[in-house]
């Protein structure tokens, strides 16, 4: 994707479903950015901790490790460590519930 | 009917609606499709489908293929269908000429080999058939029908991280809302379900249906397999973990979110005719133009089609409706893109803002508006295949 910060951007984030627990920037967002966030009526505010990418997610809460990383209202993968609100979700934290080398299966 | 959103249907003898109303001049088999062109050719409104098989074939393959043709000729965006065939061919011009009078719209045949003065007789001879039934046909006028005789297929290609952040989603809108209206949507492209079976089993309609979809996710698992390709291991891609994507599930349903989320009520073959409502998973490989050629002779009579990178491309008889997310793509492709989704990436939009959009855009084509690929000719024709030729 080419640099979407040319671009004028209203909002800084996306939960793609309420019941999602991880948000999509929708720009290259900063640690230390406060970001806010529509879920269904209400808006939270989020401090990041990590550098999040355009399309990258972060957790809108905590989540406990093993815990579902819920994307699209659906199950995308389980927290491999516990996971801090505004923390970036990718690969190092999240495995998929295919995993061979998982975890959480233990 | 009350508020209820209505097309412009073409409502055929069979009951079947359709929302264009094609002549179709179609091929058997190869050798005869130049000669179904040229027909095509000097017919006003004409379409050609030309089959690039219909020989060599085993017999689970050729009745893919013909499947595929029957099915295109019986869906109602036609009207009214020449056969042309060459006379030796497997895929016999009667055969598929008496399927398609089936559904009681006007069919006629030709056969190269049978007409005395070879193709410039063929040709002549189809013209004077094709141009009487185009007279009738294209004389008649559409009606207003209920939306939910429309049949939509979903399809995606050429993605990118717009695609499954909102293009997908957006028409994954489209896709429910026409569903709780009693339409019916047609999800395909089975390898791109991979990882998201529990995912799509846990909303079959029984559990018939749901072993359906581990049965068919299975088979192309063990196909790349068999040719040692790890489908499951091998994802997301690099470049899916560069644009943010984790997980094979996560990748998995940035696709198949285009169909909503609402129950799975069957799982059809590569061009089986869908019967009954509500959402189908069609069994198709993930080759964009394949998997519409299928949904398409399935039934489906008009495609919603999301892109990342832009692509034109149509079909020979349905509408396809492009969108795409990418704003740069959008702004380079305008001339062959119908639908712009990148409000929602930009935060100008909600998805649910955007998919009622679409869904009135949705509801236009089906009352007559063109689209881009239709507009400019797009008709990309291209069949499964299950066996090598012999």
């Amino acid at each position: 994707m080419q640099n979407t910060q040319s671009l004028f951007n209203v909002r800084d984030a996306i939960l793609l479903n309420p019941s999602d627990n991880v948000a999509i920037a929708l720009r290259d967002l900063k640690a230390g950015e406060t970001v806010k966030l529509s879920i269904g009526s209400s808006t939270v505010v989020i401090r990041l901790l990590s550098d999040i990418p355009f399309g990258h997610k972060f957790a809108v809460r905590d989540i406990p490790m093993c815990g579902f990383v819920v994307k699209y209202g659906h199950v995308i993968g389980r927290a491999k460590r516990d996971i801090k609100a505004g923390e970036h979700v990718h690969v190092h934290n999240v495995e998929s519930l295919t995993s061979v080398h998982s975890t959480c299966k233990g | 009917m009350g508020n209820r959103p209505t097309i412009m249907g073409y409502v055929r003898p069979d009951g079947k609606v359709g929302i264009r109303n094609h002549v179709l001049v179609m091929s058997t088999v190869i050798c005869s499709s130049v000669v179904a062109r040229r027909i095509a050719e000097q017919v006003n409104g004409a379409v050609a489908i030309e089959n690039p098989f219909g020989c060599g074939q085993l017999e689970p393959d050729l009745q893919v293929t013909k499947r595929t043709l029957v099915g295109m000729a019986k869906n109602p965006n036609v009207g009214a269908v020449l056969v042309v065939g060459l006379g030796c061919e497997q895929i016999q011009a009667d055969e598929v000429a008496d399927e398609v009078a089936k559904t009681g719209k006007p069919v006629e045949r030709i056969v190269i080999q049978d007409v005395n003065g070879g193709t410039p007789a063929a040709i002549e001879r189809g013209v004077t058939l094709l141009r009487r039934m185009a007279e009738e046909t294209l004389a008649q006028r559409p009606t207003e029908v209920d939306v939910s005789s429309l049949v939509m297929g979903v399809e995606c290609g050429g993605s990118d991280a717009t695609s499954g952040l909102a293009s997908n989603p957006v028409v994954g809108y489209v896709s429910d809302k026409l569903i709780d209206l009693g339409g019916t949507v047609i999800l395909s492209e089975t390898p791109e379900m991979i990882g998201a079976e529990e995912i799509l089993a846990k909303r079959a309609a029984s559990k018939e249906v749901a072993d359906r979809i581990y049965e068919v996710v299975g088979k192309w698992v063990r196909l790349a397999a068999s040719y040692n390709v790890d489908l499951v291991g091998t994802q997301p891609s690099p470049g899916n973990i560069a644009g943010g994507i984790s997980t094979i599930e996560e990748k998995s349903l940035g696709a198949i979110i285009k169909g909503g989320s609402r129950t799975i009520q069957g799982v059809l073959d590569y061009a089986e005719e869908v019967k009954g409502r509500g959402l189908f998973i069609m069994d198709t490989p993930g080759y964009d133009i394949m998997s519409v050629v299928g949904m398409v002779a399935g039934g489906a009579t008009l495609v919603i089609f999301t892109t990342g990178r832009g692509t034109p491309t149509g079909n020979p008889i349905a509408p396809v409706i492009k969108v795409t997310a990418n704003p740069y793509t959008y702004n380079k492709m305008k001339e062959n893109i119908d639908f712009d989704a990148s409000t929602v990436v930009r935060g100008v939009e909600t998805v649910e803002q955007a998919g009622e959009r679409l869904f009135n855009l949705m509801l236009e084509v089906a009352r007559g508006r063109q689209t881009k690929a239709e507009l400019l000719g797009f008709r990309e024709f291209v069949i499964h295949k299950i066996i090598p030729s012999f």
